[in-house]
């Protein structure tokens, strides 16, 4: 029984040559509004121009911009550092892959314990709801300080490098975030999918992995995406426990050459990394409320 | 001899598929099914009438297994499926569930809802699986909207993929859940037709619904349901017809003034 062609309606070759012409009153309308659109982007570009160039006069002007200049934006002093900062910057990369993936595997594993149901679980449930309490609260710096210069200070055998537990400390608090955002994405899902995948007789783990997870990851991706932008930044804390990453590359060029300009050398490079991230996640987002209206409009 | 040793399986010739005992559901302190008796026979087709909460969509979740019963019993051929010691997801593999809104699952297209069971749950073949769905897409004048997503499907034609998706696990027993009140008007028909056809392939169906003109085609048996009791129960034309109780009246009235008769 088809009831409609879907192909047809929206071959759009096919509207426009159906098309009729629009009536005196729409040509007159679409003219005025032509008009109104070329005036506010006059407006637009005329008040940013002013903005931008009230800020530059500001800047430039001020009785100390000699002065910054010449310790924060030495082109000089910039390329110099450039390569010790790179070098680093190629440890954050690393370390943000490894971090990315360790905590986006433990806020699944947390979440899911959290949704577990039944007194057997019980244990699961509290270890994971204590974890997310504890690990949300605690500022990043302190568990990093905790795990870096703590655990080693135990003189355990095979203690992992700093790097390495700098990493679990970035992990172990991030993993806590993401797991709270997992957990929001699958508490989103109706309960009567959930009906649906047990009546055609799914065990709890199956609907998990094959109704459930699904829809909630493809919900909570842009939330999750900002997150890996904001981890992306908090690599460079590392830098506190020792090893060499742009941050400390750009600390130790900075207290070569008495200038501060490695910092914003480095702190450009974080933005430029974050920029396809960035992108990504806002890419998503956008796609995520077009599928959304597009299921509202149902 | 237990009580649960007594009931674990029933023997006979002319065994329901499904029956049901004194069956009670309570629910935060109201109770919703109050000591119920009722079978519904092979090939038979069994239609649950009464006005809304009166406790049709919970008969039929309970006897799915989705919600626990607080005392009765429920036999599924002879089985006792209320036994703590029963795998409850078993037992839901032998029965097909459809509901008011679909419920597909919307990031699957119509042809991986339909497959889904089958594959994960009864482990068969996914070329077997597909060819199967295909030719009860066909069926249903669905086959073009195999790799369709559901939110780009009317709500008739959603409702027969999710029969189609009961129907693929060759259940023992359908229960359908007010199938068609979530549709347009114009789009109930498809929907109640391919029920029809259901019923002269001899599918045994458990069903609820609002559609009275459409109980007296397809039931073997009416019940109405009124504060989780069956007040009346009988052959449709006998319970929507002449019915003995008066509340089976009043309610008959109502659905007549609302046009739906």
């Amino acid at each position: 029984m088809a009831l409609r062609n879907p192909a047809a309606e929206e071959d759009p070759a096919a509207a426009r040559a159906s098309e009729p012409r629009p009536s005196p009153l729409e040509a007159e309308r679409s003219v005025l509004r032509r008009r109104q659109s070329v005036r506010s982007v006059l407006v637009g570009a005329a008040s940013t121009a002013l903005l931008g160039g009230l800020l530059v006069t500001v800047l430039v002007g001020s009785p100390g911009w000699e002065r910054v200049r010449e310790t924060f934006f030495d082109a000089e002093v910039a390329r110099t550092a450039l390569p010790a900062v790179l070098d680093g910057l190629w440890l954050n990369l690393r370390l943000l892959l490894f971090c990315a993936l360790g905590a986006l595997a433990l806020g699944l594993v947390v979440a899911v314990m959290r949704t577990l149901r039944g007194p057997v679980f019980f244990p699961l449930r509290a270890l994971a709801s204590s974890y997310t309490y504890g690990f949300r609260g605690a500022p990043l710096i302190i568990v990093l300080y905790l795990l870096t210069f703590g655990v080693p200070g135990l003189r355990l055998e095979n203690t992992p490098s700093v790097l390495v537990l700098g990493g679990i400390a970035l992990v172990v608090t991030y993993g806590a975030y993401i797991a709270e955002v997992f957990r929001a994405g699958i508490e989103s899902v109706h309960p009567s999918q959930i009906a649906a995948s047990r009546s055609l007789g799914l065990t709890y783990p199956q609907t998990m992995r094959w109704v459930v997870l699904p829809q909630a990851v493809r919900r909570v991706s842009p939330p999750l995406l900002n997150d890996m932008v904001a981890l992306q930044k908090d690599v460079g804390l590392i830098s506190l426990a020792g090893p060499i990453d742009a941050i400390r590359a750009a600390q130790i060029a900075t207290a070569q050459s008495y200038n501060f300009t490695p910092y914003i050398v480095a702190g450009v490079l974080f933005v430029l990394m974050a920029i396809p991230l960035v992108a990504v996640t806002d890419w998503v987002t956008v796609r995520a409320a077009r599928r959304q209206s597009a299921e509202g409009a149902r | 001899m237990s009580e649960l040793e007594r009931l674990a399986r029933l023997e006979g010739d002319d065994l329901p598929v499904l029956r049901l005992r004194g069956v009670r559901k309570e629910f935060r302190g109201n109770t919703v099914l109050d000591g119920l008796d009722l079978d519904v026979p092979e090939h038979g087709v069994v239609v649950l009438i009464g006005a809304s909460g009166s406790g049709k969509s919970t008969l039929l979740r309970c006897a799915n297994l989705l919600e626990p019963i607080s005392d009765g019993s429920i036999h599924l051929d002879g089985e006792h499926i209320t036994d703590p010691r029963v795998d409850a997801d078993r037992v839901r593999r032998r029965i097909g569930m459809v509901f008011q809104s679909f419920n597909l699952f919307p990031h699957m297209s119509v042809l991986d809802n339909i497959s889904l069971a089958p594959r994960r749950v009864h482990r068969r073949e996914r070329r077997e699986v597909e060819q199967r769905a295909l030719e009860l897409l066909e069926r249903v004048g669905l086959a073009d909207k195999a790799r369709e997503y559901p939110d780009r499907l009317s709500g008739g034609q959603q409702q027969r993929v999710a029969i189609v998706r009961a129907l693929v696990n060759d259940p023992r027993l359908l229960l359908l859940d007010e199938v068609t009140s979530a549709l347009d008007p114009e789009l109930v028909g498809e929907v109640l037709s391919l029920v029809r056809d259901l019923r002269e392939e001899g599918m045994t169906m458990l069903l609820a619904t609002h559609e009275m003109g459409f109980a007296r085609q397809v039931a073997d048996t009416v019940c109405f349901l009124e504060g989780g009791r069956i007040l009346e129960q009988g052959p449709p034309e006998q319970v929507l017809g002449e019915p003995e109780q008066p509340r089976t009246r009043q309610f008959l009235q109502r659905i007549i003034e609302a046009g739906r008769l």
